[in-house]
């Protein structure tokens, strides 16, 4: 079965599209690597290889989580679907 | 984390207890044959290029640097120098600086490792008169080294160093967890490995500080990540928008330092670090994994990685970094299949069948340990058979 999104990590709240881009309200099947099973989800956006897709609604100052760690604050609140990168979440370092 | 996904057909490949290397007069093994013409400092950059023009097998590593630099920063250049010769992959040395003191300094430091060196100054003879007795010494040595032979090594032998670059959202999916993969299953055979890249670790410090093999290797870590950070701090203007992450970065989706952090630390799989070692320090602890505290500019890496005695390089890649190092073989590899289509000459492995679920983690790491031994064996790697040699020194600070 194809998969379109690879999450890492059950806790994670963002997914990564790992086929040449997703359209707009394509059905999507995402593989969470951390305990082999699966989900589903529909996307907002197109959103290319390699970026990240919101698994649920996330509210401005929410932490975005990958591989199961913190990686930065949302600044715009993002829809589930959404394509989540610099113009919606910041880092919390620098 | 995932790092030991079992093969599909549930065997763990047979890993080779051996590689074909060339045998060194102080116990170590090069994977490479390479006879260097090493300049001291930037004016002596032309007498070099034209020994090496010359005398035909030999290389020449010019650079920027060597002059009137003073404290910390002069130990470096003197340890990257002198560690750049005594790397097993380097079977004689040429070296020819302008003045004779340093010149002499890196001769003699070289000389500890019992292969064949000698030294030319400038001062007093000029270029000409210096490239006429350095190509003769060349000569010779590079028809002594010619005859050497590949032997049968331990494949404990092997020195392997990592860095990625041009990371995306693919090198923390897969092409960093194979590097883990394959160092995890190496690790046990008693390779020395090593990771470095003190800024990129921003955002997974904590994380990284617990794989400290002791307390003492864990605070070392914390105190080089933090005195990295601090200057990070001092120095940068607004932001480091497009340094880090940089702009190819964020074209392949990573979004923050913090992502690309706990990316680039996939590379370690399961493994502990038994201590921190500076720029171009010497491992002195045995086998096992070390962290150097190093930039993340690739040929900078690289180019430490190799004055610290490592024979052998992996290299993953997301948006396709094309990095090599004149004497440290650069395998490349990747999980973008855009990369590895678009870029294939620069490819030596691809993993991008990870991703479309055609190959896991562990057939990955088992593609990647036979590449690794082919290159260790003699193969050539892309950025090799592409004549990349970048050598770039690590410079501290300014000069006097």
């Amino acid at each position: 079965m194809a998969t379109e999104i690879i999450i890492h990590d059950q806790k994670d709240n963002v997914g990564v599209v790992v086929i040449e881009k997703i359209t707009s309200k394509q059905e999507c099947s995402c593989w969470i690597m951390e305990n082999d099973s699966t989900t589903n989800i529909q996307s907002m956006d197109e959103i290319p290889l390699g970026h990240k897709i919101a698994m649920i609604d996330l509210n401005e100052g929410d932490t975005i989580l990958k591989y199961g760690h913190d990686i930065g604050k949302v600044v715009k609140s993002i829809k589930k679907g959404e394509h989540v990168h610099v113009h919606n979440v910041k880092t919390k370092k620098w | 984390m995932f790092t030991m996904l079992k093969p599909r057909n549930g065997k763990y490949m047979k890993i080779p207890k051996s590689f074909l290397g060339y045998k060194r007069e102080n116990g170590r093994s090069g994977t490479r044959n390479h006879v260097i013409i090493l300049p001291v400092d930037d004016i002596s950059n032309a007498c070099a290029e034209a020994v090496s023009n010359n005398i035909k097998g030999t290389i020449a590593l010019p650079h920027s640097y060597g002059r009137l630099q003073f404290g910390a920063d002069l130990e470096l250049h003197f340890r990257t120098m002198i560690g750049t010769g005594s790397n097993p992959n380097v079977a004689a040395v040429i070296v020819i600086g302008i003045e004779p003191k340093w010149t002499k300094k890196i001769v003699d430091g070289i000389a500890k490792t019992g292969k064949p060196v000698e030294g030319f100054h400038i001062e007093r003879t000029g270029d000409i008169g210096t490239v006429m007795k350095a190509s003769k010494k060349a000569q010779e040595f590079v028809m002594w080294a010619s005859e050497k032979q590949r032997e049968e090594c331990p494949i404990s032998d092997l020195w392997i160093s990592v860095k990625c670059g041009e990371s995306d959202t693919t090198s923390g999916l897969a092409s960093n967890p194979t590097v883990g993969n394959l160092m995890d299953k190496l690790e046990p055979l008693g390779v020395h490995l090593c990771f470095g890249e003190t800024s990129e670790l921003t955002g997974a410090e904590k994380v990284c500080a617990t794989r400290g093999a002791t307390k003492e290797a864990s605070d070392k870590f914390m105190k080089t990540w933090s005195a990295y950070n601090d200057f990070i701090l001092k120095e940068a203007t607004d932001d480091l928008s497009e340094s880090q992450p940089t702009a190819g970065n964020i074209a392949g989706g990573l979004t923050t330092i913090e992502e690309k952090a706990f990316g680039n630390f996939q590379k370690i799989g399961n493994c502990k670090f038994v201590d921190v070692l500076e720029p171009a320090e010497e491992p002195k602890k045995g086998k096992g994994l070390y962290f150097m505290d190093t930039s993340s500019a690739a040929a900078e890496c690289v180019t430490l990685q190799a004055a610290a005695g490592f024979n052998i390089h992996l290299f993953p890649t997301g948006q396709g970094n094309i990095v090599g190092n004149p004497i440290e073989p650069v395998v490349k590899l990747t999980a973008n299949p855009l990369t590895a289509k678009s870029m294939s000459e620069h490819v030596d492995c691809d993993v991008s069948k990870i991703l479309s679920r055609e190959m896991n983690l562990s057939e990955a790491g088992d593609k990647l340990i036979e590449t690794t031994l082919r290159v260790a064996n003699g193969r050539l790697t892309c950025a090799e058979a592409l004549g990349h040699k970048e050598f770039v020194m690590t410079k501290l600070y300014r000069s006097a």
